[in-house]
């Protein structure tokens, strides 16, 4: 499989023709639309290399995520990022690619702090591989994190080595009622002291928290804290729904923005109902409000927007990069992918 | 040493040193013979070298201007922290400048709401946490060498610490680097959102020994102090078991703040030096720290406990106070220094192994200390499994010195073949560029140079560090076959 991955590269920049990487295709709405011919991932499966006590998995990309978050559940343990699927057939390439990380991000860390080492062919096909199944390399620049949210446009993730986790002996949610000045305000001091949170949603005056560490630990920061504790079953069902965007608050059609922003940004005004999560680092709004004022918003915050789900993406998904930026992206696009065979557009509307 | 060291170009010296001296005064250029001494050599002081110019800036423009000066000349850069490194990654270049960081000491914004600090890279590491302390944060990497060394180096080199199992590395607690490229462009990458749109340029900047770009500020990410804090200290009677005891704990969903294991002649060494009161009768000791609420610190030192009496650990120790903690922890953080004292030299690698071939890679060692006639304790940060071996010589004595060299490149290649990493927090530097070539294949290597050239296209900034040329790796290649010493004409080792 991964000489006829290699054969298809290789002719599509003898042709100058563009690839469509592909995994489920649970995430084919996020960045710019795909386009090019498509190369699937997914019979390129299967889980290489798995100690539980080394804290390392190392997975071709076309594992289903599922699958492989089963597996590391059957010996304790976890992808702490939290990772949404958006789907039941996505792939461990994808959500790789993507780089997108769940409730527990703000507490654990992103996808890129978990990824120790890849696999990938780049654009003249050659099979290379980057840092390695260990905590700690510093050997070579870390292209392996790089890939993390490039959205496939510097090569085919063959393979990914991630750092793994136990789960936490013990999970419990609080709702509080409050309103968003009084919930950002209270998650950032919370975030300030040394209180096991793992994740927070919210919306409409509820403020959902998730404690997770040791039952001592975790029933003395639910006592100062305060709020009602959620039933175990529906906490669990509450945040699967908010990580995989099945919440009623996702549902209809008016566009989706993410706002990534300090935890600490005020309320931005911004018309339109919304979600945060983060501890205030993630504010996702619904809006049909221009664009533009949505990214300058976003921008005086000290963040940034990404037009998420629907609306018009002609302008791009993301939002626009520096000048020097700009440059240095073209750059590493050129030393990966010369004749640009990648998701072209997928993450830039230039390349 | 014993190789001539390259001589500087008076005439090319005197003309860099004007074209630098026409915007910066005079106390911040240096190029006389004993004023440039004390920057001939980082951390690693085997391998030295007079700077043609040393520059000393103070202002953001300074370093913009002495880049695009440099660029301009095509003269080479090489960037310099508080020169605490291990691998050589601030040697200076005989035919260029030295870019010491060492005045950018200012700390911009302490934001306890925001939990960041915003510091000039001269910063100590240290520091930043003393500052923080008042407001009951902290920043969590700890490289053992904290009191000295500067979070720009620390971004250079991605360091990691003692502490780095459950707090990360270096790219994992910096937000945002602002700086310039080569040809003095300025950069910006991160922010204080938890992500940025397109790729992640802020991963590929930490750790990239100073080859991609020069920092001038840069953004921590500050974490609350947890509130308590115990060591549990365990001797074994052998090392294998010690490095099942460490599987234990990770199986039992431990996560802890800090595990580190030495071996016998580690802890005698340290023992003389500090007293930390470790078991000189154990073949190899583990530490194992659990922090967080005190609730919590005592369910888990109890299970930590468990584990390792189960893994056969023959005496147990938890500390009872913060005194006590932090013996226990001084033998280990001197292990470096004591080593200095039982032997004239010392040499520290740094490789990283998969923890379950630790046995496999100790005999290895053990039957090196016997091929090469030279002693080897072994401190271990065995949570994460990263190795410091420590080959002791006398850097006077030529042979020891062409033992020590072989010594190591054996035990780095070992690292490799059980699937580990020549340098797990040092850094490549030019100390181990030739075991780079063992590590990555030419594409990869060709890969590396690709995007060194998308930042630095006329490879001016840290040339000769980090990545081998194929060439070089060629010549390596060779050179290895033939079994011979590692001998480079341009480079004096150890």
């Amino acid at each position: 499989m991964l000489q006829s991955f290699q054969e298809r590269i290789r002719d599509a920049a003898g042709r100058g023709a563009a690839l469509r990487l592909r995994g489920g295709g649970s995430k084919d709405f996020y960045g710019g639309a795909p386009r090019g011919e498509l190369l699937e991932t997914r019979g390129y499966a299967g889980v290489v290399d798995y100690e539980p006590t080394e804290l390392v998995v190392t997975a071709r990309c076309g594992t289903r995520l599922a699958q492989l978050e089963a597996t590391l559940a059957a010996s304790g343990q976890m992808l702490a990022f939290e990772p949404p699927h958006f789907g039941a057939d996505a792939t461990l390439g994808g959500c790789v690619a993507a780089g997108l990380s769940g409730p527990r991000r703000a507490a654990a860390g992103a996808l890129r702090d978990f990824v120790l080492g890849a696999r990938l062919l780049d654009g003249r096909a050659r099979d290379l591989a980057f840092g390695g199944r260990v905590m700690k390399n510093v050997a070579g620049y870390d292209v392996s994190r790089l890939l993390a949210g490039s959205l496939g446009t510097l090569g085919l993730i063959l393979e990914v080595s991630l750092k793994v986790l136990p789960r936490p002996p013990q999970e419990l949610t609080l709702a509080l009622e409050l309103p968003e000045d009084k919930a950002l305000d209270a998650l950032n001091r919370w975030a300030g002291s040394p209180l096991p949170l793992s994740a927070s949603a919210w919306r409409e005056s509820e403020l959902r928290i998730r404690l997770s560490g040791a039952p001592s630990a975790v029933r003395a920061a639910a006592e100062k804290i305060g709020g009602e504790i959620v039933d175990a079953a529906q906490a669990g069902g509450f945040w699967s729904r908010i990580r995989e965007h099945a919440d009623p608050y996702f549902a209809g059609d008016a566009p989706l923005w993410r706002l990534s922003l300090p935890s600490h940004a005020a309320p931005l005004g911004l018309p339109g109902a919304q979600l945060i999560e983060w501890g205030g680092a993630l504010r996702w709004l619904r809006t049909r409000a221009d664009g533009a004022a949505v990214r300058a918003a976003a921008a005086r915050a000290g963040g940034h927007a990404t037009l998420f789900r629907g609306g018009d993406r002609a302008a791009g998904a993301f939002a626009p990069l520096a000048p020097a930026l700009l440059r240095l992206h073209r750059e590493l696009k050129a030393a990966f992918d010369p004749a640009g065979v990648f998701n072209p557009g997928r993450l830039h509307p230039d390349f | 040493m014993g190789e001539a060291l390259p001589v500087v170009d008076s005439v090319r010296q005197a003309e860099v040193a004007r074209a630098l001296r026409a915007f910066l005064p005079e106390r911040c250029v240096l190029w006389q013979g004993e004023d440039t001494r004390p920057y001939e050599c980082d951390g690693l002081t085997a391998y030295r070298q007079l700077p043609m110019v040393v520059a000393l800036p103070e202002t953001e423009e300074q370093v913009q201007r002495i880049l695009r000066t440099c660029h301009a000349l095509g003269v080479p850069v090489v960037p310099r922290g508080a020169g605490t490194g291990l691998s050589g990654g601030a040697l200076p270049p005989g035919d260029g400048v030295l870019l010491s960081m060492a005045k950018f000491m200012r700390v911009m914004r302490l934001d306890p709401r925001a939990r960041v600090a915003v510091v000039q890279p001269g910063v100590r590491n240290a520091a930043i946490s003393d500052i923080a302390a008042p407001f009951g944060l902290y920043y969590a990497p700890d490289p053992s060498s904290q009191i000295a060394c500067s979070i720009g180096g620390n971004v250079a080199e991605n360091s990691g610490g003692v502490h780095c199992l459950k707090y990360g590395l270096t790219v994992h607690n910096v937000l945002r680097v602002r700086g310039y490229a080569m040809d003095g462009e300025p950069l910006d990458f991160g922010g204080e959102a938890l992500d940025t749109p397109g790729l992640d340029l802020l991963a590929l900047m930490v750790g990239s020994e100073g080859l991609l770009a020069v920092a001038t500020e840069i953004t921590v990410k500050l974490l609350p102090k947890p509130v308590a804090a115990r060591v549990v200290m365990a001797s074994f009677d052998d090392v294998e078991k010690a490095g099942d005891a460490v599987a234990a704990v990770i199986a039992a969903g431990i996560i802890p703040a800090g595990l580190e294991m030495m071996d016998q002649p580690a802890t005698h060494a340290v023992e003389q030096f500090v007293g930390a009161g470790y078991d000189l009768e154990a073949q190899a000791i583990l530490l194992c720290e659990v922090d967080g609420m005190p609730e919590e610190v005592e369910e888990e030192i109890a299970k930590v406990k468990e584990v390792f009496a189960r893994a056969g650990a023959t005496r147990l120790t938890v500390s009872r106070d913060e005194a006590e903690r932090l013996k226990f922890w001084s033998g280990r953080k001197a292990a470096f220094p004591a080593m200095g004292r039982i032997s004239p030299d010392y040499y520290c690698m740094d490789g990283t192994i998969p923890r379950k071939r630790l046995g496999e890679v100790l005999n290895f060692i053990g039957a090196m200390e016997k091929k090469y006639g030279l002693r080897c304790p072994n401190v271990f940060h065995a949570g994460d499994g990263n190795l410091h071996p420590l080959i002791l010589f006398d850097a006077n004595d030529p042979g020891q010195l062409r033992r020590t060299e072989e010594f190591s490149a054996e035990v780095l290649e070992k690292c490799i073949e059980v699937g580990g990493t020549i340098t797990g927090e040092h850094g490549v530097g030019v100390e181990k560029i030739d075991q780079m070539c063992a590590q990555f294949r030419p594409a990869e290597l060709e890969l590396f140079h690709a995007v060194k050239h998308a930042f630095d296209p006329r490879g001016l900034l840290n040339p000769g560090k980090g990545v081998p040329t194929l060439t070089r790796c060629a010549e390596f290649g060779r050179m290895h076959v033939h079994g011979g010493a590692l001998r480079h004409a341009e480079l004096p080792r150890f």
